[in-house]
Protein backbone atom coordinates (compact mmCIF):
# COMPACT_ATOMS: atom_id res chain seq x y z
CA UNK A 1 0.00 0.00 0.00
CA UNK A 2 2.62 2.51 1.06
CA UNK A 3 4.73 1.58 -1.99
CA UNK A 4 1.84 2.35 -4.22
CA UNK A 5 1.13 5.74 -2.69
CA UNK A 6 4.75 6.85 -2.88
CA UNK A 7 5.10 5.68 -6.43
CA UNK A 8 2.10 7.52 -7.80
CA UNK A 9 2.31 11.26 -7.28
CA UNK A 10 -0.91 12.60 -5.87
CA UNK A 11 -2.30 15.76 -7.49
CA UNK A 12 -1.74 18.72 -5.14
CA UNK A 13 -4.90 20.29 -3.74
CA UNK A 14 -6.36 23.05 -5.93
CA UNK A 15 -5.17 26.59 -5.27
CA UNK A 16 -7.59 28.72 -3.30
CA UNK A 17 -9.64 30.97 -5.62
CA UNK A 18 -8.39 34.47 -6.12
CA UNK A 19 -9.73 36.88 -3.51
CA UNK A 20 -10.98 39.79 -5.65
CA UNK A 21 -11.86 42.03 -2.71
CA UNK A 22 -8.28 41.70 -1.50
CA UNK A 23 -6.96 42.61 -4.97
CA UNK A 24 -9.25 45.63 -5.16
CA UNK A 25 -8.11 46.71 -1.72
CA UNK A 26 -4.45 46.48 -2.73
CA UNK A 27 -5.10 48.52 -5.86
CA UNK A 28 -6.86 51.13 -3.77
CA UNK A 29 -3.95 51.40 -1.33
CA UNK A 30 -1.34 51.75 -4.10
CA UNK A 31 -3.56 54.14 -6.07
CA UNK A 32 -4.03 56.29 -2.99
CA UNK A 33 -0.30 56.36 -2.35
CA UNK A 34 0.48 57.46 -5.93
CA UNK A 35 -2.29 60.09 -5.84
CA UNK A 36 -0.94 61.49 -2.58
CA UNK A 37 2.60 61.77 -3.92
CA UNK A 38 1.42 63.48 -7.12
CA UNK A 39 -0.69 65.90 -5.13
CA UNK A 40 2.31 66.99 -3.07
CA UNK A 41 4.83 67.13 -5.97
CA UNK A 42 4.34 70.64 -7.37
CA UNK A 43 3.63 72.50 -4.10
CA UNK A 44 6.80 71.06 -2.62
CA UNK A 45 8.69 72.27 -5.73
CA UNK A 46 9.97 68.78 -6.33
CA UNK A 47 10.46 69.69 -10.01
CA UNK A 48 13.52 71.63 -8.90
CA UNK A 49 15.29 68.36 -8.18
CA UNK A 50 17.16 68.92 -11.49
CA UNK A 51 18.82 71.98 -9.97
CA UNK A 52 20.87 69.62 -7.83
CA UNK A 53 22.65 68.63 -11.04
CA UNK A 54 22.49 71.82 -13.14
CA UNK A 55 23.75 73.92 -10.22
CA UNK A 56 26.28 71.32 -9.13
CA UNK A 57 29.03 73.89 -9.53
CA UNK A 58 27.50 76.20 -6.91
CA UNK A 59 27.06 73.24 -4.59
CA UNK A 60 30.68 72.23 -4.99
CA UNK A 61 31.85 75.76 -4.31
CA UNK A 62 29.67 75.99 -1.22
CA UNK A 63 30.80 72.61 0.01
CA UNK A 64 34.46 73.41 -0.57
CA UNK A 65 34.13 76.15 2.04
CA UNK A 66 33.55 73.42 4.62
CA UNK A 67 36.57 71.37 3.66
CA UNK A 68 38.92 73.33 5.86
CA UNK A 69 37.34 73.48 9.31
CA UNK A 70 38.70 76.12 11.65
CA UNK A 71 39.14 74.80 15.19
CA UNK A 72 40.70 77.97 16.61
CA UNK A 73 37.77 78.53 18.98
CA UNK A 74 37.39 74.88 19.91
CA UNK A 75 37.38 75.63 23.67
CA UNK A 76 34.47 77.96 23.17
CA UNK A 77 32.56 75.41 21.04
CA UNK A 78 33.32 72.79 23.62
CA UNK A 79 31.83 74.91 26.45
CA UNK A 80 28.73 75.57 24.34
CA UNK A 81 28.15 71.95 23.38
CA UNK A 82 28.51 70.90 27.04
CA UNK A 83 25.89 73.52 27.89
CA UNK A 84 23.69 72.06 25.15
CA UNK A 85 23.94 68.58 26.69
CA UNK A 86 23.21 70.07 30.12
CA UNK A 87 20.04 71.69 28.76
CA UNK A 88 18.99 68.32 27.31
CA UNK A 89 19.66 66.54 30.63
CA UNK A 90 17.38 68.82 32.64
CA UNK A 91 14.73 69.12 29.96
CA UNK A 92 14.51 65.32 29.69
CA UNK A 93 14.58 64.69 33.44
CA UNK A 94 11.71 67.10 34.14
CA UNK A 95 9.76 65.59 31.25
CA UNK A 96 10.25 62.03 32.52
CA UNK A 97 8.98 63.04 35.96
CA UNK A 98 5.91 64.75 34.51
CA UNK A 99 5.24 62.00 31.97
CA UNK A 100 4.81 59.32 34.67
CA UNK A 101 1.49 60.65 36.05
CA UNK A 102 0.35 61.99 32.67
CA UNK A 103 1.21 58.68 30.99
CA UNK A 104 -0.74 56.64 33.53
CA UNK A 105 -3.71 59.01 33.41
CA UNK A 106 -3.86 58.81 29.62
CA UNK A 107 -3.89 54.98 29.54
CA UNK A 108 -7.36 53.61 28.90
CA UNK A 109 -6.90 50.67 31.27
CA UNK A 110 -5.97 52.92 34.21
CA UNK A 111 -8.39 55.84 34.05
CA UNK A 112 -12.02 56.38 32.97
CA UNK A 113 -12.55 58.06 29.58
CA UNK A 114 -13.46 61.40 31.10
CA UNK A 115 -9.95 61.56 32.53
CA UNK A 116 -7.83 59.97 29.81
CA UNK A 117 -9.45 61.85 26.90
CA UNK A 118 -8.72 65.38 28.25
CA UNK A 119 -5.24 64.34 29.42
CA UNK A 120 -4.47 62.85 25.99
CA UNK A 121 -5.64 66.03 24.22
CA UNK A 122 -3.42 68.13 26.49
CA UNK A 123 -0.47 65.85 25.67
CA UNK A 124 -1.32 66.17 21.96
CA UNK A 125 -1.05 69.92 22.32
CA UNK A 126 2.33 69.63 24.08
CA UNK A 127 3.56 67.37 21.31
CA UNK A 128 2.09 69.27 18.38
CA UNK A 129 4.08 72.41 19.09
CA UNK A 130 7.74 72.18 18.14
CA UNK A 131 10.48 72.72 20.72
CA UNK A 132 11.67 75.74 18.79
CA UNK A 133 8.28 77.42 19.05
CA UNK A 134 8.12 76.69 22.77
CA UNK A 135 11.63 78.12 23.06
CA UNK A 136 10.50 81.40 21.51
CA UNK A 137 7.57 81.53 23.95
CA UNK A 138 9.77 80.78 26.96
CA UNK A 139 12.40 83.31 25.90
CA UNK A 140 9.61 85.87 26.13
CA UNK A 141 8.42 84.49 29.47
CA UNK A 142 11.65 83.78 31.36
CA UNK A 143 14.20 85.74 29.32
CA UNK A 144 17.08 84.76 27.03
CA UNK A 145 19.28 81.88 28.09
CA UNK A 146 19.50 78.14 28.69
CA UNK A 147 16.57 77.98 31.13
CA UNK A 148 14.16 78.88 28.31
CA UNK A 149 15.66 75.94 26.37
CA UNK A 150 15.19 73.58 29.32
CA UNK A 151 11.53 74.58 29.64
CA UNK A 152 10.94 74.20 25.88
CA UNK A 153 12.37 70.66 25.85
CA UNK A 154 10.50 69.84 29.07
CA UNK A 155 7.05 70.70 27.71
CA UNK A 156 7.46 69.11 24.29
CA UNK A 157 9.12 65.94 25.63
CA UNK A 158 6.42 65.54 28.29
CA UNK A 159 3.88 65.27 25.49
CA UNK A 160 5.94 62.69 23.61
CA UNK A 161 6.89 60.56 26.62
CA UNK A 162 3.37 60.60 28.10
CA UNK A 163 2.09 59.05 24.88
CA UNK A 164 4.83 56.42 24.74
CA UNK A 165 4.46 55.67 28.47
CA UNK A 166 0.69 55.26 28.21
CA UNK A 167 1.04 52.86 25.28
CA UNK A 168 3.36 50.71 27.39
CA UNK A 169 0.84 50.79 30.25
CA UNK A 170 -1.99 49.77 27.94
CA UNK A 171 -0.01 46.69 26.88
CA UNK A 172 0.59 45.31 30.41
CA UNK A 173 -0.60 41.95 31.65
CA UNK A 174 -3.66 42.75 33.82
CA UNK A 175 -3.44 39.59 35.92
CA UNK A 176 -0.68 40.63 38.36
CA UNK A 177 -2.57 43.87 38.95
CA UNK A 178 -5.66 41.85 39.81
CA UNK A 179 -3.59 39.72 42.16
CA UNK A 180 -2.53 42.87 44.01
CA UNK A 181 -6.06 44.27 44.05
CA UNK A 182 -7.23 41.03 45.66
CA UNK A 183 -4.96 41.67 48.69
CA UNK A 184 -6.93 44.83 49.52
CA UNK A 185 -4.33 47.25 48.13
CA UNK A 186 -5.25 50.80 47.13
CA UNK A 187 -5.47 51.90 43.51
CA UNK A 188 -2.15 53.74 43.79
CA UNK A 189 -0.51 50.63 45.24
CA UNK A 190 -1.82 48.59 42.31
CA UNK A 191 0.03 51.01 40.02
CA UNK A 192 3.22 51.07 42.08
CA UNK A 193 3.55 47.30 42.52
CA UNK A 194 1.61 45.93 39.57
CA UNK A 195 2.06 48.36 36.68
CA UNK A 196 5.41 50.14 37.15
CA UNK A 197 7.54 46.98 37.46
CA UNK A 198 6.04 45.71 34.20
CA UNK A 199 6.63 48.89 32.19
CA UNK A 200 9.88 50.09 33.75
CA UNK A 201 12.31 48.63 31.18
CA UNK A 202 10.33 50.16 28.31
CA UNK A 203 9.98 53.47 30.09
CA UNK A 204 13.72 53.68 30.70
CA UNK A 205 14.40 52.81 27.09
CA UNK A 206 11.98 55.49 25.83
CA UNK A 207 13.47 58.08 28.19
CA UNK A 208 17.02 57.41 27.05
CA UNK A 209 15.95 57.59 23.42
CA UNK A 210 14.27 60.94 24.07
CA UNK A 211 17.45 62.14 25.77
CA UNK A 212 19.36 61.41 22.57
CA UNK A 213 16.73 63.25 20.53
CA UNK A 214 16.80 66.16 22.93
CA UNK A 215 20.56 66.58 22.57
CA UNK A 216 19.94 66.88 18.81
CA UNK A 217 17.05 69.30 19.33
CA UNK A 218 19.00 71.37 21.83
CA UNK A 219 21.68 72.09 19.22
CA UNK A 220 19.20 74.35 17.38
CA UNK A 221 17.50 75.96 20.39
CA UNK A 222 20.21 78.61 20.43
CA UNK A 223 18.80 79.96 17.15
CA UNK A 224 16.10 81.75 19.14
CA UNK A 225 18.34 82.70 22.04
CA UNK A 226 17.57 79.75 24.26
CA UNK A 227 21.22 78.91 24.94
CA UNK A 228 23.69 76.32 23.75
CA UNK A 229 25.74 75.77 20.60
CA UNK A 230 22.88 76.76 18.29
CA UNK A 231 23.51 80.42 18.85
CA UNK A 232 27.17 80.14 17.78
CA UNK A 233 26.23 77.93 14.84
CA UNK A 234 23.59 80.32 13.58
CA UNK A 235 25.89 83.32 13.85
CA UNK A 236 28.67 81.68 11.85
CA UNK A 237 26.27 80.51 9.12
CA UNK A 238 24.76 83.99 8.89
CA UNK A 239 28.25 85.51 8.62
CA UNK A 240 29.39 83.03 5.89
CA UNK A 241 32.18 81.75 8.19
CA UNK A 242 32.28 78.36 6.48
CA UNK A 243 35.39 77.15 8.22
CA UNK A 244 33.98 77.89 11.68
CA UNK A 245 30.58 76.41 10.73
CA UNK A 246 32.29 73.22 9.60
CA UNK A 247 34.15 72.98 12.91
CA UNK A 248 30.94 73.46 14.90
CA UNK A 249 29.09 70.86 12.84
CA UNK A 250 31.87 68.36 13.47
CA UNK A 251 31.69 69.04 17.21
CA UNK A 252 27.89 68.51 17.09
CA UNK A 253 28.14 65.25 15.14
CA UNK A 254 30.81 63.86 17.46
CA UNK A 255 28.80 64.81 20.56
CA UNK A 256 25.55 63.33 19.27
CA UNK A 257 27.37 60.13 18.33
CA UNK A 258 28.97 59.84 21.76
CA UNK A 259 25.63 60.45 23.50
CA UNK A 260 23.99 57.81 21.28
CA UNK A 261 26.65 55.26 22.09
CA UNK A 262 26.43 55.90 25.83
CA UNK A 263 22.66 55.71 25.94
CA UNK A 264 22.63 52.54 23.84
CA UNK A 265 24.91 50.91 26.41
CA UNK A 266 22.65 52.11 29.23
CA UNK A 267 19.58 50.73 27.46
CA UNK A 268 21.25 47.36 27.09
CA UNK A 269 21.83 47.36 30.83
CA UNK A 270 18.17 47.77 31.74
CA UNK A 271 16.59 45.43 29.23
CA UNK B 1 -22.18 33.56 60.68
CA UNK B 2 -21.30 32.11 57.31
CA UNK B 3 -17.86 32.68 55.83
CA UNK B 4 -19.44 33.21 52.45
CA UNK B 5 -23.08 33.80 51.75
CA UNK B 6 -24.20 34.23 48.16
CA UNK B 7 -27.83 34.98 47.47
CA UNK B 8 -29.55 35.07 44.11
CA UNK B 9 -26.39 35.85 42.15
CA UNK B 10 -26.76 36.14 38.38
CA UNK B 11 -24.23 37.33 35.83
CA UNK B 12 -24.50 37.90 32.13
CA UNK B 13 -21.62 38.71 29.81
CA UNK B 14 -23.24 40.36 26.81
CA UNK B 15 -25.99 37.87 25.94
CA UNK B 16 -24.38 34.88 27.58
CA UNK B 17 -25.75 33.90 30.96
CA UNK B 18 -22.70 32.88 33.00
CA UNK B 19 -24.37 32.48 36.39
CA UNK B 20 -28.07 32.05 37.04
CA UNK B 21 -29.60 32.64 40.46
CA UNK B 22 -26.80 31.09 42.52
CA UNK B 23 -27.33 30.80 46.27
CA UNK B 24 -24.58 29.28 48.37
CA UNK B 25 -23.43 29.27 51.99
CA UNK B 26 -20.01 28.23 53.17
CA UNK B 27 -19.41 27.81 56.91
CA UNK B 28 -16.15 28.98 58.52
CA UNK B 29 -13.45 26.31 58.41
CA UNK B 30 -14.94 24.40 55.50
CA UNK B 31 -12.97 23.24 52.49
CA UNK B 32 -15.28 23.30 49.53
CA UNK B 33 -14.57 22.28 45.94
CA UNK B 34 -16.30 23.91 43.02
CA UNK B 35 -16.34 21.64 40.03
CA UNK B 36 -17.76 21.89 36.56
CA UNK B 37 -16.80 21.66 32.93
CA UNK B 38 -15.18 24.60 31.11
CA UNK B 39 -17.58 27.49 30.90
CA UNK B 40 -19.80 26.23 33.69
CA UNK B 41 -19.23 29.41 35.69
CA UNK B 42 -16.94 28.28 38.50
CA UNK B 43 -14.27 30.91 37.85
CA UNK B 44 -16.93 33.58 37.48
CA UNK B 45 -18.45 32.62 40.84
CA UNK B 46 -15.05 32.77 42.57
CA UNK B 47 -14.28 36.16 41.01
CA UNK B 48 -17.58 37.48 42.33
CA UNK B 49 -16.84 36.31 45.87
CA UNK B 50 -13.40 37.96 45.60
CA UNK B 51 -15.06 41.22 44.59
CA UNK B 52 -13.33 41.26 41.19
CA UNK B 53 -16.63 41.05 39.27
CA UNK B 54 -20.01 42.54 39.96
CA UNK B 55 -23.26 40.64 39.59
CA UNK B 56 -25.98 41.54 37.11
CA UNK B 57 -29.45 42.46 38.22
CA UNK B 58 -31.11 43.66 41.37
CA UNK B 59 -31.70 40.86 43.86
CA UNK B 60 -28.19 39.46 44.18
CA UNK B 61 -25.94 40.04 47.14
CA UNK B 62 -22.77 38.51 48.54
CA UNK B 63 -21.70 38.62 52.20
CA UNK B 64 -18.27 37.62 53.43
CA UNK B 65 -17.95 37.01 57.18
CA UNK B 66 -21.20 38.87 57.74
CA UNK B 67 -20.11 41.99 55.85
CA UNK B 68 -21.83 42.99 52.64
CA UNK B 69 -19.36 42.81 49.73
CA UNK B 70 -21.66 43.56 46.83
CA UNK B 71 -25.32 44.18 46.38
CA UNK B 72 -27.40 44.67 43.25
CA UNK B 73 -24.40 44.89 40.93
CA UNK B 74 -22.41 47.38 43.03
CA UNK B 75 -19.42 46.85 45.30
CA UNK B 76 -20.01 48.33 48.75
CA UNK B 77 -17.70 50.77 50.52
CA UNK B 78 -16.43 47.90 52.61
CA UNK B 79 -15.19 45.98 49.56
CA UNK B 80 -11.53 46.90 50.03
CA UNK B 81 -11.73 46.10 53.72
CA UNK B 82 -13.27 42.70 52.93
CA UNK B 83 -10.60 41.92 50.29
CA UNK B 84 -8.02 41.99 53.10
CA UNK B 85 -9.81 39.06 54.71
CA UNK B 86 -9.89 37.15 51.45
CA UNK B 87 -6.81 35.66 49.84
CA UNK B 88 -7.16 34.82 46.16
CA UNK B 89 -5.07 32.32 44.24
CA UNK B 90 -5.29 32.33 40.48
CA UNK B 91 -4.73 29.78 37.74
CA UNK B 92 -1.93 31.91 36.25
CA UNK B 93 -0.53 32.77 39.74
CA UNK B 94 -0.81 36.53 39.08
CA UNK B 95 2.55 37.36 40.59
CA UNK B 96 4.50 40.37 39.36
CA UNK B 97 7.17 38.61 37.31
CA UNK B 98 9.89 41.21 37.50
CA UNK B 99 9.72 41.62 41.27
CA UNK B 100 11.56 39.32 43.66
CA UNK B 101 9.53 36.56 45.28
CA UNK B 102 9.91 38.25 48.68
CA UNK B 103 8.41 41.52 47.40
CA UNK B 104 5.54 39.61 45.82
CA UNK B 105 4.82 38.05 49.21
CA UNK B 106 5.22 41.39 51.02
CA UNK B 107 2.47 42.76 48.78
CA UNK B 108 0.15 40.65 50.95
CA UNK B 109 0.69 43.19 53.75
CA UNK B 110 -0.56 46.15 51.69
CA UNK B 111 -4.16 46.00 52.86
CA UNK B 112 -3.17 46.08 56.53
CA UNK B 113 -0.37 48.64 56.85
CA UNK B 114 -0.70 52.44 56.48
CA UNK B 115 -1.26 53.28 52.81
CA UNK B 116 1.68 55.71 52.51
CA UNK B 117 4.11 53.15 53.89
CA UNK B 118 2.86 50.43 51.59
CA UNK B 119 2.91 52.72 48.56
CA UNK B 120 6.53 53.69 49.18
CA UNK B 121 7.45 50.06 49.79
CA UNK B 122 8.70 50.53 53.35
CA UNK B 123 8.13 47.18 55.03
CA UNK B 124 9.20 46.66 58.63
CA UNK B 125 11.53 43.95 59.83
CA UNK B 126 8.64 42.02 61.38
CA UNK B 127 6.71 42.17 58.13
CA UNK B 128 9.69 40.85 56.20
CA UNK B 129 10.13 38.09 58.76
CA UNK B 130 6.47 37.17 58.45
CA UNK B 131 6.90 36.98 54.68
CA UNK B 132 9.95 34.74 55.05
CA UNK B 133 8.07 32.55 57.53
CA UNK B 134 5.22 32.00 55.11
CA UNK B 135 7.66 31.27 52.29
CA UNK B 136 9.29 28.72 54.57
CA UNK B 137 5.89 27.24 55.28
CA UNK B 138 5.35 26.51 51.58
CA UNK B 139 9.05 25.48 51.48
CA UNK B 140 10.34 27.93 48.87
CA UNK B 141 12.15 30.32 51.24
CA UNK B 142 15.43 29.74 49.40
CA UNK B 143 13.99 31.53 46.34
CA UNK B 144 13.13 34.75 48.21
CA UNK B 145 15.64 36.93 46.35
CA UNK B 146 14.92 35.55 42.86
CA UNK B 147 12.65 37.21 40.39
CA UNK B 148 9.38 35.33 40.47
CA UNK B 149 9.56 34.73 36.71
CA UNK B 150 12.52 32.40 37.32
CA UNK B 151 10.40 30.01 39.40
CA UNK B 152 8.63 26.92 38.10
CA UNK B 153 4.84 26.95 37.88
CA UNK B 154 4.40 24.97 41.07
CA UNK B 155 6.80 27.23 42.97
CA UNK B 156 5.03 30.33 41.67
CA UNK B 157 1.71 28.99 42.86
CA UNK B 158 3.20 28.33 46.27
CA UNK B 159 4.56 31.88 46.34
CA UNK B 160 1.02 33.06 45.62
CA UNK B 161 -0.21 30.96 48.55
CA UNK B 162 2.50 32.53 50.72
CA UNK B 163 1.19 35.95 49.70
CA UNK B 164 -2.31 34.95 50.82
CA UNK B 165 -0.89 33.62 54.12
CA UNK B 166 0.93 36.90 54.80
CA UNK B 167 -2.31 38.67 54.13
CA UNK B 168 -3.76 36.90 57.17
CA UNK B 169 -6.78 35.94 55.13
CA UNK B 170 -9.59 34.07 56.86
CA UNK B 171 -10.99 32.92 53.53
CA UNK B 172 -8.90 31.55 50.69
CA UNK B 173 -10.39 31.49 47.21
CA UNK B 174 -8.48 29.43 44.68
CA UNK B 175 -9.50 29.75 41.06
CA UNK B 176 -8.26 26.62 39.24
CA UNK B 177 -5.00 26.74 41.21
CA UNK B 178 -3.67 23.53 39.70
CA UNK B 179 -4.95 23.73 36.13
CA UNK B 180 -1.58 24.93 34.75
CA UNK B 181 0.56 22.59 36.83
CA UNK B 182 2.04 19.16 36.31
CA UNK B 183 0.55 16.36 38.45
CA UNK B 184 3.31 16.38 41.07
CA UNK B 185 3.13 20.16 41.56
CA UNK B 186 -0.65 20.00 41.53
CA UNK B 187 -0.65 17.49 44.34
CA UNK B 188 1.81 19.59 46.33
CA UNK B 189 -0.34 22.71 45.97
CA UNK B 190 -3.54 20.88 46.93
CA UNK B 191 -1.80 19.42 49.99
CA UNK B 192 -0.62 22.88 51.01
CA UNK B 193 -4.17 24.23 50.70
CA UNK B 194 -5.59 21.33 52.70
CA UNK B 195 -2.95 21.80 55.40
CA UNK B 196 -3.71 25.51 55.70
CA UNK B 197 -7.37 24.66 56.03
CA UNK B 198 -6.74 22.04 58.68
CA UNK B 199 -4.08 23.80 60.77
CA UNK B 200 -5.16 27.44 60.57
CA UNK B 201 -8.87 26.90 60.22
CA UNK B 202 -8.91 29.07 57.09
CA UNK B 203 -11.98 28.54 54.97
CA UNK B 204 -11.00 27.37 51.50
CA UNK B 205 -13.10 27.48 48.35
CA UNK B 206 -11.26 25.92 45.44
CA UNK B 207 -12.46 25.52 41.89
CA UNK B 208 -11.20 22.39 40.20
CA UNK B 209 -11.44 20.92 36.81
CA UNK B 210 -11.01 17.31 37.87
CA UNK B 211 -13.25 15.68 40.36
CA UNK B 212 -10.57 13.37 41.77
CA UNK B 213 -8.89 16.25 43.57
CA UNK B 214 -12.23 17.34 44.97
CA UNK B 215 -12.96 13.86 46.27
CA UNK B 216 -9.55 13.55 47.79
CA UNK B 217 -9.10 16.93 49.49
CA UNK B 218 -12.52 18.51 49.97
CA UNK B 219 -15.29 17.04 52.11
CA UNK B 220 -17.92 19.08 50.29
CA UNK B 221 -18.34 19.71 46.58
CA UNK B 222 -20.53 22.16 44.73
CA UNK B 223 -20.99 21.19 41.10
CA UNK B 224 -21.94 23.81 38.54
CA UNK B 225 -23.53 23.20 35.16
CA UNK B 226 -24.27 26.06 32.77
CA UNK B 227 -24.23 28.61 35.57
CA UNK B 228 -26.57 26.69 37.86
CA UNK B 229 -25.73 24.66 40.97
CA UNK B 230 -26.36 21.08 39.88
CA UNK B 231 -25.17 19.38 43.04
CA UNK B 232 -24.17 20.47 46.52
CA UNK B 233 -23.19 17.82 49.04
CA UNK B 234 -20.54 15.39 50.19
CA UNK B 235 -17.78 14.75 47.67
CA UNK B 236 -18.08 11.02 48.30
CA UNK B 237 -21.31 10.93 46.32
CA UNK B 238 -19.57 12.03 43.16
CA UNK B 239 -19.06 8.67 41.53
CA UNK B 240 -18.29 8.56 37.82
CA UNK B 241 -21.79 7.17 37.27
CA UNK B 242 -23.36 10.10 39.10
CA UNK B 243 -21.20 12.58 37.18
CA UNK B 244 -22.25 11.01 33.91
CA UNK B 245 -25.84 11.43 34.97
CA UNK B 246 -25.12 15.06 35.91
CA UNK B 247 -23.05 16.14 32.92
CA UNK B 248 -23.72 13.55 30.22
CA UNK B 249 -20.98 13.62 27.56
CA UNK B 250 -19.23 16.55 29.25
CA UNK B 251 -18.47 14.39 32.28
CA UNK B 252 -15.50 12.89 30.45
CA UNK B 253 -13.41 16.01 30.88
CA UNK B 254 -13.95 15.89 34.64
CA UNK B 255 -12.77 12.33 35.15
CA UNK B 256 -9.36 10.97 34.49
CA UNK B 257 -9.68 7.58 32.76
CA UNK B 258 -7.75 5.57 35.35
CA UNK B 259 -9.93 6.67 38.19
CA UNK B 260 -12.73 4.13 37.95
CA UNK B 261 -13.93 2.85 40.30
CA UNK B 262 -14.09 5.76 42.68
CA UNK B 263 -11.46 6.03 45.38
CA UNK B 264 -12.78 5.99 48.93
CA UNK B 265 -12.93 9.54 50.31
CA UNK B 266 -9.78 9.95 52.31
CA UNK B 267 -8.79 12.82 54.56
CA UNK B 268 -5.68 14.60 53.24
CA UNK B 269 -2.72 12.29 53.81
CA UNK B 270 -0.59 13.16 56.82
CA UNK B 271 2.51 11.42 55.70
CA UNK B 272 4.10 10.60 52.40
CA UNK B 273 4.01 6.88 53.12
CA UNK B 274 0.32 6.73 52.30
CA UNK B 275 0.03 5.01 48.91
CA UNK B 276 -0.99 7.43 46.19
CA UNK B 277 -4.03 6.83 44.02
CA UNK B 278 -3.31 6.22 40.40
CA UNK B 279 -4.43 9.64 39.18
CA UNK B 280 -1.42 11.39 40.65
CA UNK B 281 0.79 9.84 38.03
CA UNK B 282 -1.63 10.22 35.13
Amino acid sequence: MTMETTARPVAPPALPPRDWSRTAFNLLVWGGLVAGLTWAWAPAEMFRVVNLFTDAGNMAEYASGFLDPNFRDLDYYFDEIILTVQIAIWGTLLAVIAAVPFGILSANNMAPWWIYQPVRRLMDAFRAINELVFAVLFVVAVGLGPFAGVMALFVHTTGVLAKLFSEAVEAIDPRPVEGIRATGATKLQEVVFGVIPQVLPLWISFSLYRFESNVRSATVLGLVGAGGIGQVLFESIRGFYYAETAAILIVVVVTVTVVDLISQQLRKLVI
Amino acid sequence: MAAVSVQGLSKTFGKKQALCDISLDVAPGEMVALIGASGSGKSTLIRHIAGLERGTGAPCCIDVFGKRLQEAGKLTREAREIRREVGVIFQQFNLVNRLPVLTNVLIGHLGRIPAWRGTLGFFSREEKQAAMASLARVSIDETARQRSSTLSGGQQQRAAIARALVQGARLLLADEPIASLDPASAKRVMETLAEINRQDGITVVVSLHQVEYARRYCPRTVALRDGVIAYDGPSTALTPAFLRELYGEASEELILPEDEPAVAPAPPPRSRSVPEPAFATA
